[in-house]
């Protein structure tokens, strides 16, 4: 059942307030159009869409936009620019009044990352220090809503694995909506996402997806 | 120009309504696909399509504003929408409406949940026949939750005015051009805010309140036919 | 820099200039300062400055009013009247302002055009050209009254073999009705008037009236970016048409 802004939801009882949602005198409505999710803890609305606006935590893919001084500018998908300090990407010791910065990240280069920081004039940085970050090599990007993101991925990652599975290819899904994929059938694992993105809403979906990747 | 035209016979209007009688009205949403929202809004021959484009970043960087994003709004007429062809490109009339119309959409929209960013909404009349500005804003409305813009409340807008005494709402085009009176109101109908009033004629005050009251009663009416059109484009997810 | 102590003192009941809150800044009208124009007038509200000026010229009726004169109102910003003012054709605001004036000199019907008809299919057109000179605050109320001054002291040129004469009158533009246009904003919880220039920055929302003196609105516009109640409204309209009849005794 999708609110619309100015929709009440539920009063708010003490608790948090997740995105998609406005407080008024106690009573909590929505602020977006959406799927509204109550728990004890939180009160939010799911955005049915809109543009990816970054949240702390978030994996997503990005395109190195600008290499400079000390960090590169990178294309999150969003109407916000995300910067990866040199510190949170490189973990070696570099002297940047010597090295040109290109040699880690060069302009149109792929990566995997984090969202570390989002100020409150939504400045954005990201960041690699972590196992699952890294420069992704070759393969294309493909855009998503990233509202359709969870359904593309499934429960526990059921769906997005048999897609990997099946099409043998390596698939990395950004929350915000990026999606990079490598293999020779990489084809058919796109083709497999995008009727998840226009399908999402219908019954027997995993069926017949499963069956598309298997022909 | 006026007095002319017998606006009311035997208590019908022109176009066979009765005063209380809106036209025909048609919602669509998502009718543009490469707009992030966008929707098409008729009233009787009266056509708004609206898109909008955004969040997206400002250029260039000075018309940023740190703090909270903006929105544009353009309303256009196109060149074919009026009975005497429309030269393309902003007039003086375009250029008001669509200050107007930005001020009726604004206190709906969380600006500063998009800093630095902009939210731009286009409106073009497709086709012309009286209280184009409030189809425009009806149309834009829908746009804008379409494009999942953070808004505190959907914008409902209609027109209403006074002929030979009567009250009637939704002007078409010759009873914009005919009536003693107009009034263009705008609202957030969940929170009784008016965002636009633009009034034209002879009224003392309390003839102007009642009409604001007839407003508020069909505002109601289209901002109920607006969240359905939403509903019902959505009901499957 | 100083909107928060404007904000700051309002909230407190109290104005930047110690003025009330229903009350005018000094106000000057001066009539036909300008010899050349068929009618003119230089409004000044505090340090506020409009100047009007009425040119009639001969032209066709328009084809759905053949008997009838024209009237075309425009606004200039100049950018004498303030840094922000840049050179150049009307921006949103100028244009506003002008259809503002422009409808509620029409809608009060204040000109009797059906008596501006010279000969079938040549008529006077009236032209209202408001023009800031100091932007202070409250460019439309001083435009406004402005307009309606001009108008007042306008005389119709003489027209020999459908040219007109220049110097040569033969008599005052045949005017009916005074209209007089009342700014009435709203700050929190506050209505003033005659918002100037540090205060028209933080204001909430702004109902523009056009007032004849019959007490009939005219015209009316909601400006700023803050909504209003229908009580709002209500309470507007009464400030608007009590501050009219003051305006109005300025021109008269």
């Amino acid at each position: 059942m999708i609110v619309l802004p100015g929709e009440f939801i539920e009063e708010r009882k003490g608790r948090k307030l997740g995105k998609g949602v406005y407080e008024e005198n106690g009573k909590v409505f929505a602020k977006v159009l959406g799927l509204p999710r109550v728990t004890d803890t939180e009160v939010s609305v799911i955005p049915l869409s809109g543009a990816y606006l970054p949240n702390v935590g978030d994996r997503v893919i990005g395109v190195v936009s600008t290499v400079e001084i000390a960090g590169w500018f990178v294309d999150i998908n969003s109407p916000y620019l995300a910067f990866l300090p040199l510190g949170e990407a490189v973990e070696e010791f570099v002297d940047t009044s010597r090295v040109d910065l290109s040699r880690y990240f060069d302009t149109g280069d792929v990566i995997f990352c984090r969202i570390s920081k989002v100020t409150k004039s939504k400045d954005v940085q990201v960041s690699m220090r972590d196992m699952v970050s890294r420069k992704l090599y070759g393969g294309v990007l493909i855009k998503v809503t990233p509202y359709k993101v969870p359904r593309i991925i499934g429960k526990g990652g059921s769906m997005i694995q048999m897609i990997k599975q099946k099409t043998k290819c390596e698939i990395y899904v950004g929350q915000n909506g990026v999606i990079w994929i490598r293999g020779e059938n990489k084809g058919k694992a796109i083709e497999a996402i995008l009727t998840i993105e226009r399908e999402s809403h219908t019954s027997g979906l995993t069926e017949r997806i499963e069956r598309m990747l298997s022909t | 120009m006026k007095k002319d035209v017998k606006l009311l016979v035997n208590g019908k209007r022109i176009d066979g309504r009765t005063p209380e009688q809106l036209r025909p009205i048609e919602m669509k949403v998502d009718t543009i696909s490469r707009a992030d929202g966008s929707a098409e809004v008729r009233f009787g021959n009266t056509v708004a399509l609206a898109s909008v484009y955004g969040p997206r970043t400002l250029h260039p960087k000075f018309l940023q504003e740190q703090e909270s994003g903006i929105i544009r709004v353009r309303y256009n007429m196109v060149p074919f929408s009026v009975d005497e062809r429309k030269s393309p490109g902003p007039d003086r009339r375009s250029m008001e409406l669509s200050k107007v119309m930005r001020l009726a959409l604004e206190p709906a929209i969380f600006l500063e949940d998009f800093p630095k960013a902009t939210v731009d909404v286009f409106v073009d009349i497709l086709q012309a026949d009286g209280s184009t500005r409030v189809t425009g804003i009806n149309a834009a409305s829908l746009a804008l939750v379409c494009a999942g813009v953070p808004m505190r409340d959907l914008v409902a807008a209609c027109s209403v005015g006074k002929i030979e005494g009567t009250l009637i709402v939704d002007l078409n085009g010759i009873e914009d051009n005919n009536s003693e009176s107009d009034m263009a109101v705008a609202m957030m109908p969940g929170r009784e805010e008016i965002t636009l009033l633009q009034m034209d004629g002879e009224l003392d005050k309390q003839e102007v309140m009642k009409l604001l009251s007839f407003a508020r009663e069909n505002c109601r009416k289209i901002y109920e036919l607006q969240k359905q059109t939403i509903k019902e484009k959505y009901k499957s997810e | 820099m100083q909107e928060k102590y404007v904000l700051e003192l309002l909230e407190n009941g109290k104005r930047i200039d110690g003025r009330r809150f229903d009350e005018y800044r000094e106000i000057k009208v001066e009539k036909g300062m300008v010899q050349k124009a068929e009618g003119s007038a230089l409004v000044s509200i505090g340090k506020t400055k409009v100047a009007a000026g009425v040119k009639l010229e001969v032209g066709e009726p328009f084809p759905d009013a053949p008997n009838e004169g024209i009237l075309i109102v425009n606004a200039e910003f100049s950018p004498i009247a303030s840094p922000d003012f840049e050179a150049g054709p009307p921006g949103e605001d100028a244009v506003e302002l002008a259809r503002i004036v422009d409808r509620t000199l029409r809608e009060s019907k204040c000109i009797q055009l059906e008596k501006l008809v010279i000969s079938p299919q040549n008529v006077f057109i009236v032209f209202v050209d408001l023009h800031i000179i100091n932007h202070y605050g409250n460019l439309i109320d001083a435009s406004g009254l402005a307009a309606i001054a001009a108008l007042k002291n306008a005389r119709i040129p003489k027209v020999e073999e459908g040219k007109i004469v220049r110097g040569e009158f033969t008599g005052s533009l045949p005017l009916v009705f005074t209209p007089v246009i009342v700014s009435v904003c709203k700050i929190g919880n506050n209505f003033l008037i005659d918002p100037e220039l540090q205060e028209e920055n933080v204001l909430d929302s702004r109902l523009v009236v056009g007032v004849r003196e019959d007490d009939k609105i005219c015209a009316m516009q909601k400006q700023g970016s803050k909504p209003l109640k229908f009580s709002d409204v209500e309470k507007m309209l009464e400030i608007a048409i009590a501050k009219s009849k003051e305006l109005r005794k300025l021109v008269e």
